[in-house]
């Protein structure tokens, strides 16, 4: 148990310390690159703007992600129970991921210009439903007909077949994607973020930052986001403990 | 054969492919009384899986008819349980639970606590007592289909479809479930339509053999096996099972198409 939480803690010292070693050796001034041991004085700085601007990223980010999941689950069932809606929406979808997301988010803000938080919100959802529509779609389709047919034989409707066999069964899949989702919902707040001009956000520190040729605050704000991606992927991980834990091996 | 439990007449059935319907039953007659155990054999891929099917009520015949206890198959029906070479546990549910699922489609007039009692004494019957609590993954494959067996009684169904419920096991634990299941039958009797690959399995388990012609499959041959006393496992090693098996080869090869249909046998 303790080296369970020694071991993570131990690797991140060491990055610190490898980081504060190449800055150092290279004799880098902190406007090409910020060490660890600047950061202390920016967060104690902006403490205050830190803790307001992080709790809107992280709300836009979860609500983003929130939807992402209500709209890849239901896509991901549609996909997933019919043939036909696979294939015509499979290409569509695909072509679609395959946008940088970069390039929507100026068109998003224009579209609702001043709209911050729908724009911001908008963008995480656009970016994160993707995996969990695929991961939900592949999981039923590929469900064994023997596990169909187990319940249908003694009568069972669809609905009884989808919350008894085919949702629990697809869960494991759901939390890989759910894992990758997360990540991906916080890169597309900061792109909304850091663009939109007047934005809010973690985002919008940095963007400050950058104005400002505070190079210690731009790398401390990104220290910030790597925190809370921790703190939400872990999250997921103890959701899927609790909701899928049957999926893991126990090692023998 | 009007006390006949199962009734399968005359019954045709086509796939649709992409190069055209590929027939894959042809006048295949089947009539197992009730409390009979009928074992289908035949060549790979001659329509053993969809004869089950057709039985279960999962799909219907493009012709002929599939009666059930007087009532001709429309659609699923609770009388009737399966078992696969797959044994499919729900691998969040523990074996008990897995072994309840039925119970849970099916209206039944036990209460909760029958309901797991019921449950209980169907895996202490084949030898499953003290995993109740178990998760699928933490069991041997053939306690799995032991497991899966139990599931397809519970809701004490008229019929049972096995199909290839053995398939995947090494020989001696099938043996050993071979056993289990002729233990199983005499405690909790029900008519079963088993499809096998294994001519020793039919023999032991059944007490009429069926052969499938090649596809599209019809009847081809019906052998029937004495039930008149108990068996076990020596009975497969006397002249008697050496002879039936002997035929049953044969007939498979005729199936096959590798001997001539009114050829001796080898």
């Amino acid at each position: 148990m303790l080296s369970k939480i020694a071991v993570p803690l131990a690797a991140m010292l060491v990055f610190l310390v490898l980081w504060e070693a190449i800055v150092w050796i290279n004799d880098w001034p902190n406007y090409i690159m910020a060490s660890p041991s600047d950061l202390p004085a920016a967060y104690s700085k902006f403490w205050n703007l830190f803790l307001i601007m992080g709790w809107q990223t992280l709300w836009r980010t979860v609500l983003g992600l929130i939807l992402a999941i209500v709209f890849g689950v239901v896509l991901g069932m549609v996909m997933g129970f019919s043939r036909t809606m696979r294939d015509a929406l499979y290409p569509l979808l695909v072509g679609f991921n395959a946008i940088p997301k970069a390039t929507i988010v100026p068109i998003v803000a224009l579209l609702f210009v001043g709209a911050h938080d729908f724009n911001t919100v908008l963008i995480a959802f656009m970016i994160s439903f993707f995996p969990i529509a695929v991961s939900v779609s592949i999981g039923l389709s590929t469900l064994e007909p023997e596990y169909r047919d187990i319940l249908r034989s003694l009568g069972a409707s669809q609905s009884t077949i989808f919350w008894k066999i085919a949702l629990p069964k697809t869960l494991p899949e759901f939390f890989g994607a759910l894992k990758v989702a997360v990540t991906l919902a916080f890169i597309g707040t900061n792109l909304m973020e850091i663009v939109s001009p007047h934005g809010r956000g973690l985002g919008a520190l940095f963007d400050s930052g950058k104005t400002n040729s505070d190079y210690p605050l731009m790398f401390a704000v990104l220290i910030a986001l790597a925190l809370l991606g921790i703190v939400l992927y872990y999250i997921v991980v103890w959701l899927e403990r609790v909701f899928a834990g049957w999926a893991e091996r126990q090692p023998t | 054969m009007s006390d006949a439990l199962i009734e399968i007449k005359s019954v045709r059935h086509a796939y649709q492919t992409a190069s055209g319907p590929l027939p894959v039953l042809d006048g295949l007659e089947v009539s197992v009384p009730e409390g009979g155990f009928v074992a289908v054999v035949g060549p790979s891929g001659c329509g053993k899986s969809t004869l089950t099917r057709l039985i279960a009520g999962l799909m219907k015949p493009d012709e002929g008819e599939v009666w059930l206890h007087g009532e001709r198959v429309k659609g699923p029906r609770s009388t009737v349980g399966m078992a696969f070479q797959n044994p499919v546990l729900l691998e969040w549910r523990s074996i008990l639970k897995n072994v309840m699922l039925p119970l849970e489609i099916v209206k039944t007039p036990m209460t909760a606590a029958q309901q797991e009692a019921r449950a209980r004494e169907l895996l202490a019957l084949v030898g499953l007592e003290g995993f109740e609590d178990k998760r699928p993954s933490e069991l041997s494959g053939g306690m799995r289909q032991r497991a899966s067996l139990c599931r397809s009684l519970v809701h004490k169904p008229e019929v049972l479809i096995l199909d290839e419920p053995f398939g995947a096991l090494d020989a001696f634990t099938r043996e050993d479930l071979w056993q289990t299941m002729l233990k199983v039958k005499e405690e909790e009797p029900f008519t079963g339509v088993l499809i096998t690959h294994d001519l020793r399995e039919s023999i032991f388990l059944a007490d009429q053999v069926i052969v499938l012609s090649g596809r599209p499959a019809r009847t081809q041959y019906v052998m029937d096996i004495p039930t008149n006393r108990t068996r076990t496992l020596d009975d497969l090693y006397t002249p008697e099972a050496a002879e039936r098996l002997n035929i049953l080869r044969h007939q498979i090869e005729i199936a096959q198409g590798r001997a001539p249909a009114n050829g001796e046998a080898a």
